[in-house]
C-alpha cells in the first residue's frame, strides 16, 4: 500500500501538485488519470523518488520515503519496479542482459540463477525469443514487455507504470493492460499506473484516481467512473465521441 | 558569471558522486575495460594518422628553418621530438580526443537522460552518477598516456620518413638528433599534463551529457558544449602546467 499525504511540487511560480492525497492499494491497479499537463508525471515521479515533494509525504508501507536516509531508500527502491514511457531499457545491453542487470546489482545470485530467471520474466511477458536481442531490434510493444520483465525481476513490491500505452496500436495496448493487470494479482504487487487512456480506465482500472490542475478532483473505480457528476471528470471521459455514446 | 559558478558547483557536486563508493566493484570493472575499448583502443587509428603527418610536417617545417649551413642538420630531429613530446602529441591529441570522444561521451549519457534510462538507474537504487561515469574516467586516464605514448612514436617516425626519406638529412643525423640533449622530465611533464587532460575530457564532456534536460536537439547542444569547455579547459591547463613544470 502506498500512502500520499497532502503532496505539494512546485517548479518557479508553477504549483504543479497542490495538495494531493490517497491511498493506492496493494494487488490492484491503482489508476492515475488526467488530462496533459494535470500533474500525473510530476507526481509518479515524487513517489518514485526523482523529485522531492515542497510538502507532503509519500509512504510505502508504513515507510516515509523521503525521510528515509540513503541506504534505507536504496533498500526500498530494490522493492520498486518502474515502466517508462519509453521502456528505457539499456541500448548497449542484450534484453537478457538488461532483464538481468537489477540481479547483477542487487543479489548474490550465482549466474545460472540469473539466466533461468530471466528467462523465466520472458516466458511471463511471453517473449521467450527475444533473449539475445538488443532493444534496437525491438517493435515499441516489444520494448515495453521486455521493461515489464526487468520491472519484475526482482520480485518488486510497488510497480509504476508511466503511460504504457503511449504509442501502442489499440491491441498491443490491450495485451499491455492485461499484462500489468494479472501481474499485480499474481504477485500482490502495489501498482501505480499513470494513463489518459480511457480504455486502459475501463479495462484495468480497479482503483482510480483523477487529477485536475495538479489536485485529486475524483476517486473511484471503473465500475463508477461513467456515472460519476464530477464536470471536470465528464469532461475528460467523454471528449471522445465514442465515450459520448457509452453516457448513461 | 552567476551562472559559470553555478556549474563549477555543480560539477564538483558530480565528482563527489562520481567518487563515491561503487554498488558492486565486479562489474564496474567490467565496465572500465569496456570503456578502454571504446574510448582507447577504438582512437588509435585516428591518433596514428594525425601523429604521423603531424611528425613529418614539424621534420619540414624546422628544415625550412633551418637552412643556414652554420646549423647542424641533426637539429631537425631535436625539434621533432621536443615538439612531439613537449606539445603536439600530449595537447594536439587531447583537442583532437576532446572532440572526438568528448562528443561521444556527452551524447551517450545525454541520450540515456532524454530516453529516461538514467531515471530508471535511479530508480533501481543504483548511484548513475557513479556507475555511467566513473567507469569513463578510470579509463580515459589509465588509457590516454598509452596514446599519447604511440603518438609520441609514430610522430617521430613520420619526421623520420618526411626527413631521411625526403632527402632532408641522412638517418645518422635524425637518429641523433632524437637522442642529442635528451631530457626525461619531459616525458613527465607530457604525461602529467595527459592525465589531466584525460580527466577533463572525461568529466567535462560526462557533466554536459549528464545534465542534459529536452530532447535530441539538446543532446546535439550538450555534445558541443562538451567539445568547446573541453577545449578551453584543455587550453587553460596546458598553461598553468607549463607555468608551474617547466619555468
Amino acid at each position: 500500500m502506498i500512502q500520499l499525504s497532502n503532496i505539494h511540487k512546485s517548479f518557479g511560480n508553477n504549483h504543479v501538485l497542490k495538495g494531493i492525497s490517497h491511498t493506492f492499494e496493494a494487488g490492484k491497479t491503482n489508476l492515475v488519470i488526467g488530462a496533459s499537463g494535470s500533474g500525473k508525471t510530476t507526481l509518479i515521479k515524487c513517489m518514485v523518488g526523482l523529485h522531492v515533494p515542497d510538502l507532503g509525504s509519500v509512504s510505502f508501507d508504513d515507510r516515509d520515503f523521503h525521510a528515509l536516509d540513503r541506504k534505507e531508500k536504496r533498500l526500498l527502491r530494490q522493492e520498486i519496479g518502474m515502466l517508462f514511457q519509453g521502456g528505457a531499457l539499456f541500448d548497449y545491453m542484450t534484453v537478457a542482459e538488461n532483464i538481468m542487470f537489477p540481479l547483477t546489482m542487487f543479489s548474490e545470485m550465482p549466474e545460472d540463477e540469473k539466466i533461468d530467471r530471466a528467462h523465466f520474466c520472458l516466458k511471463r511477458v511471453n517473449l521467450s525469443n527475444a533473449y539475445h536481442l538488443y532493444p534496437s531490434e525491438l517493435s515499441g510493444g516489444m520494448m515495453k514487455r521486455v521493461a515489464i520483465a526487468r520491472a519484475i525481476a526482482m520480485n518488486p513490491k510497488y510497480l509504476f507504470c508511466d503511460e504504457p500505452n503511449s504509442g501502442l496500436d489499440p491491441k498491443t495496448a490491450v495485451v499491455i493492460d492485461n499484462l500489468v493487470q494479472e501481474i499485480t494479482q499474481e504477485y500482490n504487487i502495489t501498482t501505480v499506473v499513470n494513463t489518459h487512456d480511457m480504455n486502459s480506465v475501463i479495462e484495468i482500472g480497479d482503483n482510480i484516481a483523477f487529477i485536475h490542475q495538479g489536485k485529486l478532483s475524483w476517486s473511484g473505480s471503473k465500475d463508477t467512473i461513467m456515472s460519476s457528476d464530477n464536470h471536470e471528470l465528464n469532461d475528460f471521459v467523454f471528449a471522445a465521441e465514442l465515450f459520448k455514446k457509452l453516457r448513461p | 558569471m552567476l551562472q559559470a559558478l553555478q556549474h563549477i558547483g555543480r560539477y564538483f557536486q558530480m565528482l563527489y558522486q562520481v567518487f563515491s563508493r561503487p554498488e558492486k566493484p565486479a562489474v564496474y570493472w567490467k565496465k572500465i575495460i569496456y570503456e578502454m575499448y571504446q574510448m582507447g583502443y577504438n582512437s588509435l587509428a585516428i591518433v596514428a594518422i594525425i601523429s604521423i603527418f603531424m611528425g613529418a610536417v614539424v621534420a619540414i617545417q624546422t628544415g625550412l628553418q633551418f637552412d643556414s649551413p652554420f646549423i647542424p642538420k641533426y637539429l631537425i630531429g631535436y625539434a621533432t621530438r621536443e615538439s612531439l613530446i613537449l606539445e603536439f602529441s600530449p595537447t594536439m591529441i587531447a583537442l583532437i580526443l576532446a572532440g572526438k570522444v568528448g562528443s561521444s561521451i556527452a551524447s551517450e549519457i545525454g541520450t540515456m537522460r532524454v530516453t529516461e534510462q538514467i531515471d530508471a538507474l535511479e530508480i533501481m537504487g543504483i548511484n548513475s552518477q557513479a556507475f555511467i561515469i566513473q567507469p569513463k574516467i578510470v579509463a580515459a586516464v589509465l588509457f590516454f598516456p598509452f596514446l599519447v605514448i604511440i603518438s609520441m612514436s609514430i610522430g617521430m617516425l613520420g619526421g623520420y620518413l618526411a626527413g631521411v626519406v625526403g632527402g632532408l638529412l641522412s638517418h645518422n643525423e635524425f637518429v641523433y638528433g632524437l637522442n642529442y640533449w635528451f631530457e626525461p622530465f619531459h616525458i613527465t611533464y607530457a604525461m602529467v599534463k595527459t592525465l589531466f587532460f584525460a580527466f577533463v575530457i572525461s568529466s567535462v564532456s560526462a557533466y554536459f551529457g549528464y545534465f542534459t534536460a529536452g530532447g535530441a536537439l539538446d543532446v546535439g547542444k550538450s555534445s558541443t558544449k562538451a567539445v568547446v569547455y573541453s577545449s578551453i579547459v584543455i587550453l587553460i591547463i596546458n598553461f598553468t602546467l607549463t607555468q608551474l613544470m617547466l619555468t
